[in-house]
């Protein structure tokens, strides 16, 4: 730990940012300055919006000179998670392949007892009505699960079937990972054909007739620190109402999109793997939700702290609501690639109606910035009643890393190409 | 004298009529308007309070080509369930449900509903019913 050196940022990752570098920073401080802070009990820890509020007043200085830890929050629909569940085994041991959750396919395609369910699988009784999201809601909070689990058999693994109900006490495992959360930006999303659109961005009313959007903006974890110099691998987080850990660059990273002159991308960018135990996680923070008419989604509490390591990061965390801006997508046309409509920032998102093409529409949130807010208080809490230090990351996050699409060729193009 | 929330829809043909002001003078009716909304295309629709004699009022109001439906039912959002997402108050063009701008909790305000139902369709974790 004494061998830490100051400009923590530099050494965690050189090429990251242009901003790291510029100019000598007398106020930088170290992790384990801020971790020797949290045990005394002396850490100034604000919530994003507490800064954002003192910036205002105090300026960028004196926020860099007292503040030590900024802690964000945001609670929105996730698909892209699940958890690892192992059941231990039945006698005779049966090597599950095929395995059902309350009639919820699990993917059984693991080691003998492993299982991971994924939140949007849906019931094979009851179609979107109920899905993995709720299998993983349902075990929270300890209710019983049926398990029906059947394999071909083997000589190691005689059991062909089993039926049982187990709940997350009888798991000798259950953590969540999700491949890709916490993203840093989304898009608004609209639409201007004539006919109602069902989407993971809720219902698009036609003819421009309502604009939703998902972030919670200034206090979203990966926006307070857009290059993500203090958050990387290993860095522990509030998740789903439990301490997490990022795990790795979620899936779908990307540093490619266009910023702002304050660095902040302005549509989805970088995202996060996410780890944590299930056993400790709580309903409040980890909801499952159905999209009309697309399918089962799972909101996710996760809060990640910052520290605030020198003025730059002391600039950032105090990035506000106005000065975060995404693109105004329209749904309505079935490609790739959309075309955007304009741009707009959160601060016009929450006032409940921004203007397209002229037109004053009507806006919608997708994620909670009550339970968004709700979460940056909770972990200020843990932080001050010293529950919780921060992590300096094991290894930083991607500097580069392009979306790529899905390029479909035929087995002669690969010939071709090989 | 009785009392009742009733859902008028009426017929483009109909908009321009004093039906409201018909109630009140010749049938003695006091209207309470919570909430309407005419749309060129589309049927007017008109959430209102009649106090009064209602019957020959309602009479009158079908003879003109008006539906008269009593409302029975009654939105309800449910606290205990809410994540205050704000996902209904998109598709709520009434405008009954809103996002409180300061605590950012859902807001619904009842006599702006026109129980167009959009918002059970809307809600992601089914924490909006219609109760009868
Ligand atoms: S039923 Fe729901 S969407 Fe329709 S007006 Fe009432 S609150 Fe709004
Ligand atoms: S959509 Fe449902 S959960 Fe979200 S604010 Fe409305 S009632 Fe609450």
């Amino acid at each position: 730990m004494k061998s830490e050196k100051k400009l923590s940022t530099i050494t965690l990752s050189p090429h990251l940012s242009p901003l790291t570098r510029k100019g000598c920073d007398l106020m930088a401080k170290t992790f384990s300055e801020i971790n020797k802070k949290i045990k005394k009990g002396n850490a100034v820890v604000l919530t994003a919006e507490e800064v954002i509020k003192m910036a205002d007043t105090e300026g960028i200085s004196k926020v860099a000179e007292k503040v030590d830890v900024v802690t964000t929050g945001t609670f929105g629909p996730m698909c892209s998670s699940g958890a690892f569940l192992n059941f231990g085994h039945s006698d005779p041991p049966v090597k599950m392949s095929e395995v059902l959750l309350n009639d919820v396919p699990a993917y059984g395609a693991l080691a003998a007892v492993d299982a991971y369910i994924g939140v949007p699988a849906i019931s094979r009784t009851k179609g979107m009505d109920y899905g993995g999201a709720h299998v993983i809601e349902d075990l929270i909070n300890g209710k019983e699960i049926k398990l029906v689990a059947s394999s071909s058999g083997t000589n190691c693994y005689p059991g062909k079937y089993v039926e049982t109900y187990f709940t997350l006490n009888d798991l000798n495992q259950a953590y969540l990972y999700n491949p890709r959360n916490a993203y840093q930006n989304y898009s608004c999303a609209t639409n201007s054909s004539s006919k109602t659109l069902f989407t993971y961005m809720g219902i698009l009313m036609p003819n421009l007739s309502n604009a939703t959007y998902c972030s919670a903006g200034q206090l979203s974890p990966l926006l307070k620190d857009p290059y993500l110099q203090t958050i990387g691998i290993g860095t522990r987080i509030f998740l789903g109402g439990a301490t997490g850990y990022v795990a790795w660059e979620g899936t779908q990273y990307n540093t490619k999109r266009k910023r702002t002159e304050k660095g902040i991308p302005t549509g989805s960018a970088a995202t996060l793997a996410l780890v944590g135990d299930l056993k400790e996680m709580s309903s409040d923070y980890l909801r499952a939700c159905v999209m009309y008419k697309y399918g089962v989604s799972m909101f996710v509490g996760i809060g990640i702290p910052i520290p605030v390591l020198n003025e730059e990061i002391a600039r950032t965390v105090c990035i506000k609501d106005s000065e975060i801006y995404t693109d105004i997508i329209d749904y309505s046309v079935p490609s790739l690639s959309k075309p955007v409509l304009g741009k707009v920032n959160y601060e016009e998102l929450r006032s409940g109606t921004i203007e397209i093409n002229g037109k004053k529409v009507p806006t919608a949130s997708m994620s909670s910035y009550k339970k968004a807010r709700e979460i940056s208080h909770i972990l200020k809490e843990w932080i001050v009643e010293k529950k919780f230090t921060l992590t300096r990351p094991v290894a930083p996050l991607p500097v580069e890393r392009e979306f790529k699409s899905l390029k479909i060729i035929t087995r002669e193009e690969v010939k071709i190409n090989g | 004298m009785a009392k009742g929330r009733f859902v008028l829809s009426f017929p483009p043909s109909l908009v321009g009529e004093p039906l409201t002001y018909t109630l009140v003078k010749n049938y003695n009716i006091i209207t309470n308007i919570h909430r309407a909304k005419i749309t060129p295309e589309e049927e007017g629709r008109l959430v209102v309070e009649m106090t009064g004699e209602l019957e020959p009022a309602i009479r009158y109001l079908e003879e003109k080509g008006v539906k008269v439906e009593p409302i029975a039912r009654e939105i309800l959002v449910e606290e205990e369930i809410c994540v205050h997402c704000g996902a209904c108050v998109g598709v709520c063009f009434s405008r009954a449900l809103s996002l409180n701008t300061e605590t950012f909790e859902i807001k619904f305000d009842r006599e702006k509903c026109t129980l167009c139902e959009f918002c059970l369709k809307a809600c992601p974790v089914n924490a909006i019913s219609s109760k009868f």
